[in-house]
Order: structure tokens, then sequence, then C-alpha cells
């Protein structure tokens, strides 16, 4: 069984990172072709990924539910974002150094905290350090103070809201409503350029690679179990002599690092990020993805981010007034009928088929009960 | 000095001019029954033997003797004369052979045409009536035939002060003390000195004390502008004692202004200081006000938000959804009033309170019954289908509803305000809103605390074993509850027409704003609720003016984690074991 799971996703992983991009480079009159836009937008939805992955550690295993994880995910793209504008240097519009906005707000100078993102190391620094500065200050205040359950979850979507508010204005000299855009070059690779974008994509899918080990390293430490341990009974944790505060700050740290990458990862791929990625929204369809995938499994974060997201360009683009429906009645429909998703149900069907199996153990790791043990006389009937 | 106290401070000199006043208007009244009496009744009222001078003085061809008899006709205060100013504006006034010999002046209407020719009717220069030929039918002549009266642009510029002083006193004997003030308002920014007589005549009679304040204002302004360097400084002191925001660019100006005398520029700067340090003052108030109807909003929110969390641990993310569907209510009900009986248009809003409700406390028992009675005890589970919830009636309202911003007329009697003191004036749909929120706690507070199904609210949120087991039927006191709260959110949304926007997004504005004060003022806890409410929607407003909008929220929600630190569950937080499910 376990052979057999590690020999799947190998080949997942080859499949996502070796063979897609090679079958785009195909010649495009080939049958097995696939469009440069097909694989931009999966890269995109890789990305993606990379966030679930980093929502399943905090919600998933450990039982926290942050409404405000698309805060991170701005915070690592507008890093990056803000080095690509730097690239375009008198390229732009307007032909001057300043990125095209600033000159249309009659800002003469760039301001100081841009002047770093010059430099491509001090970039990719920022884009896991600003989010998980960020993670750290906001979790230490609220773990330290006992926040826990649905009012972390009010509190991060406060957040959300604010830092959408924040970056919709003009004077935090980020772009405004407009956010940026029209970048050029990528660490002086043309953006434009397929063979570019290919790249970013494998660079992408191996990111995602490389978050699932890290993911899968932490569940499966001590560290791990402790994690899950906070999931189904915090006070007991608390009492076993743990600091629950520790564990859930150290999560939320990563899983906001993670939210980073993928924002970073995501917007040479898009071509630009505005703060509309980052509102309540989006912060809140971040945990749907998850919950659609299955949360407490590692890779139905990644099937559910991949297949809602195609589910949304396939429905906004011919459907758009019923997006918003379909994604209401898929959050009632997972909550209701699938809390395990669509990776946790498959799961627990085999393990039901396998009972006497070996896989016995390993479901009771990867798809426990969803959420703390119902209390009270009234049980989750569902 | 109170504005209603300035009656007894009249000067001699504008006591006689009352009573000169007076004794000419009744002067003329008698003079106008006379000539009513004398003349045959189809001819209407002659003009008395002055006004007729006049009469044909404006009707003369040398602009200095028409502009003189134009002047001379609006010191007559006579209210016969307004049309006759108003049609020389308009350029309709006519001189005519008159049937008895010599010329007369007349006023002509609209055209008509009567086969190939182009008539029109005569009026009557003193009170624009009617002229009948000798058949009694309404005379109708050839424009041709009529020698026109031209009005120079001078003329013109001089006539327009003297209509607006004689629409000024029409307006100054309105019933309605609103139309008095505007018109005494008006008359102070653009009268000449000859209002101040009107002006200080309708002070004498007039009892309302802020119809008063803006005679007396008016009368100050116009001194100010056009009287002695004396009355000057004394007007600009007057100014500053009635604290007039209307002067103080006027004041500001004289005061910057080197040309002006010393003692009128140290008057006028010492006045915009009083002014301004009491329009500080003014503004502390009316921001307090706003503050406090934006908590109501806030309050009728978060009671349904906090009791229903106390109660079930449920979060309810579409709560304000609920609040949408409520003011949506209001919209649909206002339309229906409008369709079916506009004339008692005003009374919707009455209607539209319990609709409200009733459709936002019908949808929450639905939404309760229907899929959250699954979900107790997985209360992040809850949060995120409730989400769902919140998107599906968000969505459905942009479909059936449009995605603009419907709009909701308020009826008449919650528009205006009262003025308390100068310069604050309490909105009454405000008011309204605050009545209405400090009714429905006390209705609350009531039902929680003095009603059997209180107690059973009460015995539920503290021990639903317990309380099932004792024969509390739980799952009907959740049901009911629910529906309560989302009512309330429902009441929220009607009120909120009379303040804000309409539209599809309604609710998110306000629902993360609520949840802070539930946060803030602990779960299930009226009095939390209340502090929380008044001091978030107060903050909001304090902060706004300026720091912005943005900056407001993002500050309140550092203070709420700040606050947070300190008290973690809230401000009056559950005590014993249930802290801590």
């Amino acid at each position: 069984m376990r052979t057999l799971e590690r020999g799947g996703l190998g080949a997942a992983a080859v499949l996502i990172v070796l063979v897609l991009p090679a079958l785009n480079a195909l010649p495009a009159g080939s049958a097995l072709h696939i469009s440069d836009f097909t694989l931009n937008l999966f890269g995109k939805f890789l990305a993606y990924a990379i966030l679930a992955l980093g929502i399943d550690l905090i919600w998933g295993y450990t039982g926290v539910l942050s409404l405000g994880h698309g805060v991170f995910f701005g915070l690592g793209a507008y890093a990056m974002g803000m080095h690509l504008m730097l690239e375009i240097g008198t390229q732009s519009v307007y032909r001057n150094v300043l990125p095209d906005f600033m000159v249309w707000n009659q800002v003469t100078e760039l301001p100081l905290f841009w002047r770093p993102f010059y430099s491509a190391a001090f970039t990719l620094a920022a884009v896991v350090a600003v989010p998980a500065a960020i993670a750290w200050i906001f979790g230490f205040l609220t773990f330290r103070s006992r926040i826990r359950g649905v009012y972390f979850s009010i509190i991060t979507q406060a957040l959300a809201l604010s830092a959408w508010l924040m970056f919709n204005r003009n004077s935090l000299n980020l772009g405004g409503t407009n956010g940026l855009s029209g970048f050029k070059t990528i660490f002086g690779f043309t953006l434009n350029d397929a063979g570019t974008q290919r790249g970013l994509y494998v660079a992408t899918a191996l990111c995602l690679c490389g978050a699932y080990l890290l993911c899968r390293w932490i569940i499966h430490s001590p560290a791990g179990k402790v994690l899950v341990a906070i999931r189904d009974s915090e006070t007991r944790v608390l009492f076993a002599g743990y600091s629950p505060a520790s564990f859930k700050l150290f999560v939320f740290v990563v899983s906001a690092v993670l939210a980073g990458v993928a924002g970073a990862l995501y917007v040479p791929q898009v071509g630009i990020i505005t703060p509309a990625k980052m509102g309540v929204l989006p912060s809140i369809e971040m945990i749907i993805w998850v919950a659609v995938g299955g949360r407490g499994t590692l890779v139905g974060p990644v099937v559910g981010a991949v297949g809602v997201s195609w589910l949304q360009s396939t429905l906004t683009t011919s459907y758009p007034d019923l997006w918003l429906l379909v994604l209401g009645g898929l959050f009632i429909g997972v909550v209701l009928f699938f809390p395990d998703g669509v990776v946790g149900s498959a799961q627990k069907f085999i393990g039901h088929l396998r009972r006497s199996g070996p896989g016995r153990r390993r479901a009771a790791i990867e798809a426990p009960h969803a959420g703390p043990l119902p209390k009270g006389e009234r049980g989750a009937s569902s | 000095m109170r504005p209603s106290g300035a009656a007894s401070h009249l000067d001699p000199l504008e006591q006689s001019a009352n009573l000169r006043g007076v004794v000419l208007t009744a002067l003329f009244v008698a003079l106008a029954l006379l000539s009513g009496l004398a003349a045959p009744a189809a001819a209407g009222a002659a003009a008395p033997p002055e006004v007729a001078k006049h009469i044909a003085g404006v009707a003369s061809s040398d602009a200095t003797v028409q502009e003189a008899a134009a002047v001379a006709l609006g010191k007559t205060g006579d209210r016969k004369i307004l049309p006759l100013l108003e049609a020389l504006r308009e350029g309709s006034v006519y001189v005519r052979e008159a049937p008895g010999g010599g010329k007369e002046t007349v006023i002509v209407g609209d055209k008509v045409s009567e086969g190939d020719k182009t008539l029109v009717p005569l009026f009557s220069a003193y009170g624009r009536e009617p002229l009948t030929g000798p058949d009694g039918k309404p005379l109708l002549v050839e424009l041709s035939t009529l020698q026109e009266v031209s009005a120079g642009r001078s003329l013109r510029l001089l006539l327009r002060p003297l209509i607006d002083a004689f629409s000024g006193q029409n307006d100054l004997r309105d019933p309605d003390p609103t139309v008095r003030t505007a018109a005494a308002t008006k008359m102070g920014n653009g009268s000449d000195a000859g209002a101040l007589q009107i002006l200080s005549d309708t002070l004498t009679g007039e009892h309302d004390r802020w119809v008063r304040y803006a005679l007396e204002e008016a009368m100050a302004l116009i001194r100010l502008r056009t009287g002695s360097e004396v009355e000057r400084v004394a007007a600009a002191e007057r100014l500053g004692a009635l604290k007039s925001v209307n002067a103080l660019d006027r004041l500001r100006d004289l005061g910057a202004d080197a040309q002006s005398p010393a003692p009128l520029q140290q008057a006028a700067k010492s006045a915009v200081k009083r002014i301004e340090r009491w329009g500080l003052l003014t503004q502390a108030i009316e921001t307090g006000f706003q503050g406090l109807s934006l908590a109501s909003i806030l309050l009728l929110m978060a009671l349904g938000l906090a009791i229903v969390f106390g109660l079930m641990g449920v979060i309810n993310m579409a709560h304000g959804e609920l609040m949408a569907l409520g003011a949506y209510a209001t919209f649909v009900v206002q339309g229906w009033f409008q369709f079916h009986m506009p004339a008692s248009f005003d009374y919707y809003f009455l209607v539209a309170l319990p609709v409200s409700f009733l459709v936002a406390g019908t949808a929450g028992f639905l939404l309760e019954r229907g899929v959250i009675r699954f979900l107790y005890g997985r209360p992040l589970e809850t949060l995120l289908l409730t989400w769902g919830v919140s998107l599906v009636i968000q969505q459905a309202l942009r479909l059936w509803f449009g995605a603009a911003n419907v709009d909701v007329t308020a009826p008449g009697w919650l528009s205006g305000g009262i003025p308390v003191m100068i310069g604050v004036q309490l909105p009454y749909n405000r008011l309204f809103i605050v009545a209405l929120a400090a009714l429905c706690v006390g209705g609350m507070y009531v039902l929680l605390f003095r009603t059997d199904a209180g107690l059973r609210i009460r015995a539920v949120t503290q021990n639903r074993s317990m309380a099932a087991c004792l024969g509390v039927r739980a799952r009907w006191v959740d049901a009911g509850t629910f529906a309560l709260g989302a009512g309330l959110a429902g009441l929220a949304g009607c009120a909120l027409t009379q303040i804000g926007n309409v539209g599809p997004e309604l609710g998110q504005n306000y629902i993360v704003d609520s949840f802070m004060v539930v946060v803030t003022g602990g779960v299930g806890k009226l009095l939390g609720s209340i502090l929380a409410a008044l001091g978030i929607g107060g903050l909001n407003k304090i902060i706004e003016p300026s720091l912005g909008a943005v900056y407001g929220k993002v500050l309140i929600l550092v203070f709420v984690i700040l606050f947070i630190q300190r008290r973690p569950s809230g401000l009056f937080a559950m005590k014993g074991r249930y802290a801590d499910s």
C-alpha cells in the first residue's frame, strides 16, 4: 500500500513537472500538444495548490481556520511584483525609471521601501520574510491571548478586509486599485517568451513538490502529531505540558510563507496583482479549495485547488452570473455532504475496503474525524 | 445672547419703524378694500392713484423714469404689484390704447393662434387680472397692435432684488417655519437695506425660536453689508454673538481685508474666533451623533449575532445578507405603496418595519431548520456553510434586483430634523434609528430576563443537555432564537435604508464590523454588545474625519486585537466551566 501510494505520487510529480511542459514543447500541429495558454493556466493553478497546502497545514491538521491567507498571498505577490515593476525600467509607457502609476500619481522619487527591490536576491528573501514577519506578529498577538476557533477566523477576516482597504489606497504607493502590472522581464528573461513561461511553470511545479515534501515532513514529525492533537483537543494538549500557542504560531508562519511563495509564482505567470486578490472573498475561496479536495490529507488540497480553479475559470467565461451561486453551493454541499472532501472520501472508501489491511493505521492519521469531536447531546448528524 | 430674547432688545428706532410699517399696511388694506368696493367687479380692483402713477411711469420710454418708478413700486410693498415686476423682467409688459382714450399699461399672456393670426390675452397691470372685452369674454388682441415696453439690462438687474424681496416677504408669512427660516436666510444673503424693515416687522410677530434666529442673523448680515461703520461693527459683534456660520466667510474676508477700518477688522476677527470655537463644538456633537446612529445599526446586527453565537456556538456569516433581505423588503414595500396607494406613501415605512422583520426572520428560521441544525458542535463548518449561504443570497439578490443600488425614498416625516442648538440639527432619520435600536435592546432585555421564553433561552445557553433533560425543547429554542436574531438583522436593514445605500453587497459592508462588536463585547451578553457597539461605532466616526475611513477600520482592528490581549473573551466573559467549551 505504502509503496503503491508513493509510486502514484511519484508518477504524478513526474507528469506535472516533466511531461506537461514536454507536451507543450511539441510542435503545435501534434495531437498531444498543449497550448501555451493551457500550460500557463495550469501553472497558475499549481501556484494556488502551494497556497492550499499551507492552508491545509493550519486548518486541516491543526484545526485553525484562517480567513486571511489572501493577505499573505498578496504580500508575496506584491514583493515579486515590485521587483518586476522595477525591472521594466525605462521601457514603460512614460519612459521613466519610475513605475507608470507613480508618474501618473505625480510621485517624483522612488519611495524608500521600493529601493531594495532592485535586487533579485532581496526580493526572493522578501517573498518569504514579509509574509512570515506579518504572520508572526499577528499570530503572536492572537495565539498568545488564546484566541481560537471562530474568534480567530473572524479576526483574520478583519485582517483581510483591512489589508484590502489599505492596498486600495494610492497613498501606499503600490498602484492602488489597479495594482502592479505591465511587467516585461523576469531576472532578465522576457516574460512574453514561451520558453520563459515554460520555465516558470516548471519552477512552480518544483516548488509544489518541495512544499508537498515539506508539509509531509512536518506532518510525520513529532511536532505534526502535536498539531493533530491540538486540533482534536487543544485543552488536553495544554494540560499535557505542551504550549499549543508556539506550535500554532510555527505552523501559521509556515503556511503564510507557502502562501507568499505561491503569490510570487503567481505574479509573473498572470502578469498582474491587484488588491482584489487579497480581500475577504478570495481568502475564503482558498478555504473551499481545501475543503473540496479534502482537508487533513496532503493530496486533497492540490486536487481541490486545481479542480475548483479550473471550474471557476470555465464557469466565469461561459456563465459569469452562475459562478457565485456555484461557489456558494460548493460551500454548502461540501460542508453538509462531503466533510472529508473528494480525496478524504476516496481514502475512507479504500480504507473501508481494506479494513484489515495495513491501510487502517494510515487512514487514522491522514483522514481523521473532521473537526473537533461533537459535544453534548447532539452529534454530527450529517 | 440667546436669539429668542431679542424681541425686548429692539432699539426705539426699530420700534417706530415697526409702527410705521403697521400703519402703512393697514392703510393699504383699507385702500384696497375701498377700491374693491367702488370699482365694478369685472374690471378688477383699480390701482390706488399713487401706484397708478408709477405703473404709468414704468411704461415710460425714458430709462431713468422707468427705474425710479420700479423702485417706487417696490417700496409700496403692495403684493399686487409683484406680477407686473415679474412681467417686466420677462418682457411681457405692453402699452395699449385704453378704450376710454389714453394709454394703459397691460401684461400680456401666452400666445394663442386663431386662424392665421397670433393673439394674446391681456391682463391688468395691477393684480394681473384678465381684462374683458365689451362682450364680457376675455380680451384677445393681436400683438402687433400693442407697443412693447422695453426693459433694459440695468432695469432688469434692479428688478431682481425687488422681486426677491416680494417673494421673500411672501415666504416669511408661510405657515411652515422651515420655509420662513429659509426665506429669512435668503434675504440675509442677498437683500439690501430695504429688506431690514420687512425683517424687523416679521421679527415682532414671530414666535418660533429658530425663525427668530434666522431673522436676526439676516438683519445683522444686511447691516454688515450696507450699514454705516458703527452699524457694521455692531453687526459683526452681533453675528459673533449669534455664532452665525453663514456670516463666517464674509467676516473672515473683512478681518483679513487691510482696507476695512480698524475697529471693524477687530470686531470681525473676534467674531470669527467665536464662531469657529462654536463650530468645533457643534462638529463634535454631530460626529458623536453620527457615531451613535452607526452604533445603533451595529448593535441591531450584533444583538442577533451575539445571542445566536452564545446559544448555539454558531457564527452566522449570512447575517449581513439577512440584513440585506430586510433592506430589499423595505424597497419592495415602498414600490408596492408607490404603485397601489400613492396617497398614503408616507406610511410605507411603518409597514416596511414589520415586513422586513418577518422576511429576514423567516429566512433565518428556514436557514436554521434547513441546514444549520445538522452542524451543531462544529462551529468552523457552520461558518463556511453560512458563508456559502451568504454568497447564494447575495447573488440571488443581484440577479433579481440588478447589481446597481436601488433607490429607497425617505418618508416625509423622516426628512428634516430637530434643531437643538445653533448649528446643530439632529436628523429625524438618525434619531429614529437610535430610538429603534434602544427599543429593540429594551425588548430583548424584557424577553431574555422577564419571560418564560427568555428563561429557556438562557437555560439552553448555559447547559444544553441539562436544559433538555428538564424538558426544554432545545431545538425549538434554537430555531426561535435564530429567527429572532435574523429578524433583528432585518430591522437593521430596514433602518439602514434611511441612511445608506441599498445594494447586493450591503451586508458585506457591515458584517466585519458587527463581528468585531461580538468579539469585543463577549458572547451572548447584552451589556457587552451595547458597550462594544457604542465603542466601535463611535470610534469609527471619530477617527474617520482625521485619518479617513480606511485607516479608521485598520486602527479599529488593531484596537480590537490589543483589547483582546487584555480580555480574551470580550468585555464580559462567560465564567466557570462554560468558559472553555
